[in-house]
């Protein structure tokens, strides 16, 4: 069991790793503003996803567990909330600053 | 090599690259994103170090709320950059900084080298006298007990440096509103976002404060967030920064450090040391002081980023 857990815990983590460093690449690669946030908070939303469902079973513990599933779930609404302002800006054709 | 000094290694590279990159960015916005991302990996190598509490400090006030004054002074000075950058000091001025800077880093590399192994530490006196205090956490034991008159200071400092940005208000506008009137559309994103945010923010920021007592936290951090809460609040238009002629503000800003001096010099009459907690009563007198200066904490960070007066007040 413990076995598996940890099988379980490495390929999630690998996952979400693979999905940060694609979201990277795409943030340098990617020829405008638009599909740059689009690289991006994919990769935050299911790269921090997979790495919280990694780690979710050495939690050690409900509490805590539910604190890993809410501090993903604070950063999907982040990240959504932030890439809408900062596309909206880019398609007014401004510089953020 | 195990994995934790391989990661410590790489940690430190990429903390002295940013660094280096921060010094070297020609533009100041460039600048001010590197010192953000530097901040914030610095805040993970005190993670590393075990350090919590110092590492959600640098998170919540070296990367964040300095980011935020930063950008905001960036973008102040955006209209004069390329006059600025364009009187650029002589090479002969440029290397005595670059020599000076140097030596500086020198010396505290050759101070920090030539420590004694151990290093002298009175984490072990701290540790061995916490129960006295009552709290847990001893990072709160040393801020609130130990060395109770650092982080007086600390909360008098705050409220000076909000004055000081006061004080660039011009005359007419004096006792005015901080800032620019923010106007956002009130069915968009930022105001969806200043809405679903604030609960739980004030939550997780008030938790932060209550649990430092006994695990890493404390009022500054939580004192951040709720800032964080309340700016994010004004800038999608919800509610106006308050006038900084209103009493009940003023009354705020020096509640915390007033109550702190006041505490500090009973306890020369009840514990006979200023700044010492009569016996029994420590816990109780740390928790009475943090809980005052959270409102003074909170109020001056925010009004910081807020910034000086700009309009007159309303009646």
């Amino acid at each position: 069991m413990s076995f598996l857990l940890d099988v379980f815990t490495v390929a999630a983590v690998s996952a979400g790793a693979f999905f940060f460093l694609a979201g990277s690449v795409g943030l340098l690669r990617f020829p405008d503003a638009l599909s740059r946030l689009h690289a991006l908070t994919k990769a935050d939303n299911l790269g921090l996803g997979l790495v919280m469902l990694g780690v979710l079973p050495r939690a050690g513990g409900l509490l805590a567990a539910l604190k890993l599933v809410f501090v993903w779930l604070l950063v999907l609404f982040a990240s959504a909330m932030v890439s809408q302002l900062v596309a909206r800006v880019a398609r007014r054709g401004g510089s953020p600053l | 090599m195990t994995v934790a000094s391989a990661l410590a290694i790489v940690l430190s590279l990429v903390l002295l690259a940013i660094a280096a990159w921060t010094i070297a960015a020609r533009q100041t916005f460039a600048a001010v994103v590197g010192f953000v991302a530097y901040g914030l990996l610095l805040s993970i190598a005190w993670v590393a170090l075990s350090a919590i509490d110092v590492a959600l400090t640098e998170a919540a006030i070296g990367g964040g709320l300095t980011g935020v004054l930063l950008i905001g002074a960036a973008a102040r000075l955006r209209a004069d950059e390329a006059a600025v950058s364009a009187e650029r000091p002589g090479a002969a001025l440029r290397w005595l900084a670059a020599l000076i800077s140097a030596a500086v880093a020198g010396a505290i590399a050759i101070a920090v080298l030539s420590l004694p192994d151990p290093a002298p530490t009175l984490a072990q006196a701290a540790a061995e006298h916490l129960s006295v205090t009552g709290v847990g956490n001893a990072v709160t034991a040393v801020l609130l007990a130990y060395r109770a008159l650092d982080t007086l200071l600390e909360s008098i400092v705050v409220v000076f440096a909000l004055i000081g940005v006061w004080s660039l208000a011009p005359d007419r506008v004096w006792g005015g509103h901080p800032g620019p009137l923010h106007h956002a559309d009130p069915n968009g994103v930022l105001a969806y976002l200043a809405r679903l945010l604030p609960p739980i923010g004030i939550i997780v920021g008030l938790y932060i404060f209550w649990i430092g007592a006994e695990l890493p936290g404390g009022k500054f951090q939580g004192a951040t967030i709720l800032a964080a809460m309340w700016l994010l609040v004004m800038m999608a238009g919800l509610a106006d920064a308050p006038a900084i002629s209103r009493t009940w503000l003023r009354i705020l800003l020096v509640a915390g450090p007033l109550l702190f001096i006041a505490i500090g010099f009973a306890g020369a009459l009840t514990a006979g040391a200023v700044l010492a907690y009569p016996e029994g009563y420590a816990k109780l007198l740390i928790k009475v002081i943090e809980a005052a200066l959270m409102p003074t904490l909170t109020l001056t960070l925010a009004l910081l980023v807020a910034g000086a007066p700009e309009r007159t007040a309303r009646p």
